[in-house]
């Protein structure tokens, strides 16, 4: 049928076909394996390791009763919490500076944000060691410049496994915030400006509104990003800092029990799931693509 | 010319001197890193032709120091001169290796170097073993008998993997800050030593730390009866812990940067680090844990290639360049055949090929264990 036949029938065919590429790969890379675990938070492991193909939800029933679980998620919360939160303060100044810089240095800053994709997030995490370490620089400058006498112990605690996510998660707060401050009509700052609004005025009552959906977005990215990362309180944090994908590799790694590792991971994406969903019910997640508008 | 011909023809120019050791140990290197360059996403591309073909075997190691000395002391020969490329892959733990044997086809992965007869085990239940045709690996006559033992009764008698190398897990020290003397008063005490408190390492996994913790509660390993005192123990420990380590190379980054002064300690790794110039101590207390390593040939392997080149790295030449290079005793009876002068100063060596003196896991014992105690140790570790 011709592309005029189908809009005669009232059904236009062309953006299902355009959109068909994306489609097959969201459901062949995401749907079908998501489907995947689904079934497997149903078996259960067998003293051998392999998995027994049952109906059971004895797996459902630990995660959701056991007060191990839970206490795990509510650090894990907690964490990602303070570390988007910490990146929405630290991350606005660099962003409005970026967004306000003349265009010819905005290029130069945008190459220095993204510059830290080019390495890989494991050795920028592990760059901390190097810093903080009982050999690292801060020590090195502290002890050499006569301010301690013996190495200050700064890692492997909370508060490594908080900047380390931070270190990751900053860009992708940046970018957002960037994104919708470059977006903001100037001439609406300067209309404040002359009805006699001083500076700090015209930045908290035209242009921080204006940017809360890039903020929003940059939260909410930085948040279900820190929330699901293992990494980083794998390499900086100590025994007591474990977040929930800590738990979800040793279930499926160290334990492999695949299946107790599923209902793990399925909970952890429901929670997150429900985050974005309270988000779209309070926010809209329209304001995500207002930020890029 | 048949894999066979090849692989006779290159050890015989190697015995006879034809390729001089430099030579041979920098072309085993090259080759290595381009087997691993060649690995990763390729690989399962290259899935359905590698199963298909025999001449290619894919080997999996710990990586680090050890990795280093496998590439360069015994791939690139067998690459080079015999046609079969080694696929070469690595892995930070077993558990992690494990994982992915279980999400992968049969034939993606063959070789991988295990740790331990509970290792061994582990496979076998998985229904992942082989069995080897011994007698196209004539170089296991030479191997320590004790280690192979081990493996057969589990596999009935038959062999999945060949016995490689043993070592011990022992405790590294800091000489700056625990003398020789202090170490041994304190054997493996010294690991919950109240006064070396954020100064403490330990290895994150389940089987090696219920083992220290049941020597410091007085207990024999692979027969507790107080496990209660046991996880009391760990929590002790874990409560001085400044980091649980995951690998080799994080354990000796730990020692190096004096983040850590004592911690248990794989023997090899501590080697490298005195070789490095560390003043490290090391110390295996009594009944300290022992284990071996084996080339174990994964389920749907092509037999015959993995067969010889298990044979190939049996080779004495071989094994004793790998043993040198990754600070581990090899398998070889040192009655049978002349060691050199280096692997006798190797810690954890047995002169005697019996290995009498050392302790290792009893596999029957602590795979029945398995289930409960890593799930109970996962959850001691993070402070429960």
């Amino acid at each position: 049928m011709s592309a005029s036949g189908s809009l005669a029938t009232g059904f236009d065919r062309r953006p299902w076909l355009l959109l068909s590429p994306a489609l097959v790969s969201v459901a062949l890379l995401l749907v079908v394996p998501a489907m995947f675990i689904v079934v497997y938070s149903f078996w259960l492991r067998t003293a051998t390791g392999a998995d027994q193909v049952t109906f059971s939800l004895d797996n459902w029933r630990e995660v959701l009763t056991d007060p191990f679980y839970r206490d795990i998620l509510i650090q894990t919360l907690r964490i990602a919490a303070i570390s988007t939160i910490t990146c929405a303060l630290v991350g606005y100044i660099p962003a409005y500076y970026i967004a306000y810089a003349p265009t010819r240095h905005k290029t130069l800053l945008l190459v220095l944000l993204m510059l830290p994709f080019w390495v890989s997030y494991i050795i920028r995490t592990m760059s901390w060691i190097n810093i903080l370490g009982v050999s690292g620089a801060v020590n090195g400058v502290m002890l050499w410049a006569g301010i301690i006498d013996e190495p200050i112990q700064m890692l492997y605690n909370e508060v490594t496994v908080v900047l380390g996510l931070v270190h990751f998660l900053l860009p992708f707060m940046i970018l957002n915030i960037y994104v919708s401050l470059d977006g903001i009509d100037r001439s609406l700052t300067d209309a404040a400006r002359s009805l006699g609004c001083t500076g700090w005025q015209a930045f908290r009552e035209v242009t921080l509104p204006l940017s809360v959906p890039g903020l929003a977005a940059g939260s909410l990215l930085c948040f279900v990003l820190g929330a699901g990362t293992y990494i980083t309180p794998m390499v900086l944090g100590g025994p007591g800092d474990a977040m929930f994908a800590n738990l979800v590799f040793e279930a499926i790694v160290t334990q492999l029990d695949w299946p107790l590792g599923s209902a793990l991971s399925l909970l952890l994406l429901a929670l997150l799931s429900a985050l974005v969903l309270v988000y779209s019910r309070f926010l809209g997640i329209d304001q995500i693509a207002k930020s890029f508008r | 010319m048949d894999q066979t011909k090849r692989l006779e023809r290159l050890l015989e120019r190697y015995r006879n001197g034809d390729i001089d050791r430099r030579s041979f140990l920098g072309l085993l290197g090259a080759a290595g890193l381009g087997a691993g360059l060649a690995g990763g996403p390729m690989t399962l591309l290259a899935r359905q032709a590698r199963a298909a073909d025999p001449d290619q075997v894919r080997f999996d190691g710990w990586g680090g120091v050890v990795s280093e000395a496998f590439r360069e002391h015994a791939f690139e020969p067998y690459t080079e001169k015999t046609g079969i490329p080694v696929v070469d892959g690595t892995f930070g733990g077993a558990d992690e290796y494990l994982a992915r044997v279980k999400a992968s086809q049969p034939g993606e992965f063959n070789i991988a170097h295990l740790s331990g007869v509970f290792d061994y085990a582990r496979y076998h239940g998985l229904e992942l073993s082989t069995t080897l045709n011994e007698d196209n690996i004539p170089n296991l006559k030479l191997v320590i008998e004790a280690l192979m033992n081990a493996f057969r009764p589990i596999t009935g008698g038959a062999l999945s993997a060949v016995p490689y190398d043993y070592g011990t897990t022992g405790i590294a020290y800091n000489r700056k800050h625990v003398s020789d003397d202090e170490a041994k008063a304190q054997g493996a005490a010294l690991l919950v030593n109240p006064d070396f408190k954020g100064k403490i390492g330990g290895w994150g996994e389940w089987k090696t730390r219920i083992w220290y913790a049941a020597l410091q509660t007085g207990q024999n390993p692979n027969g507790i009866e107080d496990m209660d005192a046991v996880w009391d123990k760990l929590r002790e420990h874990r409560d001085l812990l400044l980091k649980y380590w995951g690998s080799g190379a994080e354990l000796m980054s730990l020692l190096a940067e004096e983040e850590i002064y004592v911690t248990e300690a794989w023997s090899g790794r501590v080697k490298a680090l005195q070789e490095q110039g560390h003043d490290i101590g090391y110390l295996d207390p009594p009944g300290g844990l022992a284990w071996q390593e084996c080339l174990f040939v994964i389920k749907g392997s092509p037999m015959e290639a993995c067969e010889e080149l298990l044979n190939f790295m049996l080779e004495p030449a071989v094994s004793i360049a790998v043993a040198e290079g990754q600070n581990y005793p090899p398998a070889l009876d040192p009655t049978k055949v002349d060691l050199g002068e280096v692997v006798p100063t190797l810690p954890a060596f047995d002169p005697t090929g019996t290995l009498e003196s050392l302790n290792f896991f009893d596999p029957t014992y602590w795979n029945t264990n398995e289930q409960e105690w890593s799930k109970t140790f996962g959850r001691v570790q993070k402070g429960r």
